[in-house]
Parts: C-alpha cells; structure tokens; sequence
C-alpha cells in the first residue's frame, strides 16, 4: 500500500482500538455493550493487516496473543456463569452491593460480561479473517 | 410512518439489484446498501445498540465477501433459469404470501405490542440491577443463558473456518498439492 | 413490504446458479427477519430503552426482540463466514463457481 496509507494508518489504530474499548466498557450506560465493541477492537487488528500486508502486520500483533485472548474470554465469560452455580441458579449477580445507576462500576456482573464477550468476539472474529486471508493468498500466487 | 416505506422502498431496489448485476464485487457494493438501509431502519425504530451492532457487523460481512471474490468475479453470460423453478417459486411464494396474512391479522396492530414479560423487565432493570441500559441487562443478566450460547456459536464457527481451510496447510505455503485430480 | 425482502433472498437461493449469489441470497433473508422481528416490538410514539439521567416517566419501545435481534446479527456473521470458507475450497477444487459446471465436473 503506498506511504500515505501507512502513516495514516499509524496513527489511526490506536483511536480505533480506544473507541472499541469505550464501547465495551460503558455497555451499561449507553447503546454497544459487549459484541459491537469487539467487533471494533477487531477490525482495528483487520485495518493493520489490510494497510502494511500480512508479513509485517504479523511481526506487530503477537501470534499467541490472538489464540490466547479468544480462549481466556470464552474461558472467563463461562466462569462467571459457573460461580453462581453454588447458591443454584446459573448467572447470579453475585456483587451484593451494585453502587448507583450511571456510574461506571454500577450494575454488578455485566461490565466483567462485557469485558470477556469483547475480548472473544474481537479475537475469534480476526482469527476467522486470517484464515479466509493466508489460503486465498496463497490460491492467487498459484495462478 | 412515510420514512419507513421510503427506506423500505430503497431497501427492496438495493436487493433486486444485489441479485441481478452481472459482476460479482457489483452485487457485493449492493448489498452493503441494503445493509447500510437495514441499520437505518434500525435508527429509525429506536433501537441504538442494533443500529451499531448492525453497522460494524456489516463492514466486516463485506470484508469477506469481498476477499472471496477479487479477482474471480467473471461476467459470463447466464442462462435463464428453468421454468420449472420459476413456477415452483411463484407457487410457493403464493403460499408463502397466504399463510403470512392469516397470521398477521392474529397479531396486535403495528405500534401497540402487548408488553407482557418486558413490562417485569423495564422496572427491575433500574432497581434491581441498576443498569440504564435495559437491553444489556437484559442479555446479560435477565437472559443470560442465550448469551452463552452465543459464544458457543462464535468459537464453533471459527473452529469450523479453520478446519475447513486447513488440508492444504499441513504442507508449506510453497509447495503446491499435485496428486489431487 | 419486510416480506417482499424475504421472497427475493429466497429467489435468490433457489434459482440462480452461481454460489457467491446464493450465498448474498442468505444474508438478504437473514436481514429481512431481523428487520421483521424488531418491526413487531414497535411502539407508537416509543423511545429507545435506556434510561437517562433525571428524566422519569419515558414510554420505551419493547426491549425484548431487540436482545433477540442483537444476538441473532453476530450469529449471521459467523454463518456467512463458515459458507465464504466453503465457497473458497470449492474454487480451488473445481475452478468455478457455477453449480451446473460443478455438477458435471465432481469426481
């Protein structure tokens, strides 16, 4: 891709990412929540990939970071349902005191919720957008 | 009322187009405005945390469609399609067309939904989980259940790309796979 | 009028003979009944459902299709990605994307 599109580039994934993050984190205050949020955080991931190419995209993103966040939110996401399971019923919300609506740590559980529903959607979705990318790739140069 | 079925109207255009055009990256911009039509209805509908779900949803739908399809998008010339489909069709969707007005006028009228369990869930949100927004407390507490099936549904889908990709990958990228066909 | 959508998404499955187009067909029908189910929980003259600082007393549109809806968009996604990847390996086995082609070249 040419030099305009890689300075840009830049500069723009960081905001991307944060707005994705903010997203995730006030899922209880205003519209987003969990899903549309990781989808955000990945298709910053995605944007990186698409401006500088698949090698040196891949030398900036950690591969064991993507297998490793996609397990540990699904893995977080099913123990918090998990630790209700001891008074009987699955996802008890189990923060006694929930603090006041409009604050940031109100609303017990689901700010953790939707921390591991961001970190799987983001990481599950780049994941599948690898795949699809290595073989095609890979298909054109056979041509 | 006149903005739905105007937006519904381009909605429909967008689709008979997505389905028409010759070129294949043609059809896949087509749909990405019946996409972008769809989340406006959504606004529309007041229903914010769809609206943005729908958009970012979207843009990666035609992320991968387009990958799928650069570069082998070949305009041929295609034959109609059988008679005998095209009657099937209109016998089914007459049917289809039939059964659906039975049903709709079973239903409340548009605009006054009968709000039997939400009318236990719009207060409770407020007092019992204090959380302002009354769709996430919803799936995530009130329904919790169904969100974890959906990240079961999540994972499975990119365990099954990844298996459906992978014969070739054993290999190096380099090597080509010669004893097929 | 949401129903009109779901009949060209189905015409487009079942009559037209390239894959890619079948498969846009499954994202125009899986938009038309997302479409329709928000549609029933309308509300004349509702807002959206959340709640806001000092204001009491708002008439909310019906939140519960839309929590259905919500989950049901990202499950589309990943049902259009499982059937983009099946649609890949087809070309590189056959080198086409017409099903009548394919039908005549399996083996």
């Amino acid at each position: 891709m040419s030099l305009i599109v890689k300075r840009i580039t830049k500069y723009t994934v960081g905001l991307i990412m944060l707005y994705g993050i903010y997203i995730i984190l006030h899922g209880h205050l205003s519209p987003g929540g969990g899903f549309a949020g990781g989808v955000i955080v990945a298709l910053s991931f995605i944007h990186l990939v698409l401006a500088f190419g698949r090698e040196d995209a891949l030398k900036m993103i950690p591969g064991k970071f993507i297998s490793l966040g996609e397990a540990f939110g699904g893995l977080l996401f099913l123990g918090i349902a998990l630790i209700g399971l001891a008074s009987g019923v699955f996802f008890l919300n189990f923060f006694h005191s929930k603090g006041e609506p409009f604050h940031l740590l109100s609303s017990g559980i689901i700010p953790l919720c939707n921390i591991a529903i961001g970190l799987k959607v983001g990481a599950g979705l780049f994941a599948v957008f690898m795949i699809l990318s290595v073989f095609k790739i890979d298909d054109k140069e056979e041509e | 009322m006149f903005e739905f079925y105007a937006i519904m109207v381009f909605v429909i255009i967008g689709a008979v187009f997505a389905i028409n055009l010759r070129g294949l990256l043609s059809s896949v911009v087509a749909v990405g405005a019946v996409g972008l039509g769809v989340c406006v209805m959504f606004l529309l509908l007041q229903a914010p945390d769809l609206a943005i779900t729908q958009l970012v949803v979207e843009i990666l739908c035609l992320i991968i469609l387009i990958r799928a399809t650069i570069g082998r998008g070949i305009a041929r010339q295609q034959p109609q399609p059988s008679v005998w489909i095209f009657l099937v069709f209109v016998v089914f969707s007459f049917v289809f067309l039939y059964a659906a007005y039975q049903g709709m006028s079973e239903m409340p009228a548009f605009g006054k939904p009968i709000m039997r369990v939400s009318n236990y869930y719009i207060p409770n949100a407020l007092s019992q989980v204090k959380a302002a927004n009354i769709v996430a407390a919803i799936i995530l507490d009130f329904r919790g259940y169904d969100t974890l099936g959906e990240a079961t549904v999540l994972f499975t889908s990119v365990i099954a790309v990844l298996a459906i990709m992978r014969r070739k990958g054993r290999k190096k990228i380099n090597e080509r796979d010669e004893s097929h066909s | 009028m949401d129903l009109v959508l779901f009949l060209i998404g189905l015409y487009a499955v079942i009559a037209k003979r390239n894959l890619i187009k079948k498969v846009i067909g499954f994202g125009i029908i899986e938009y038309a009944v997302n479409l329709f189910f928000v549609l029933v929980g309308y509300r004349m003259g509702g807002e959206a459902p959340i709640y806001q600082e000092g204001i009491a007393g708002q008439v909310f549109v019906d939140p519960l299709p839309q929590a259905l809806v919500l989950t049901s968009i990202v499950i589309g996604l990943g049902t259009t990605a499982v059937m983009v990847g099946l649609c890949i390996r087809i070309y590189q086995r056959f080198g086409t994307f017409d099903i009548d082609e394919i039908r005549s070249l399996k083996g």
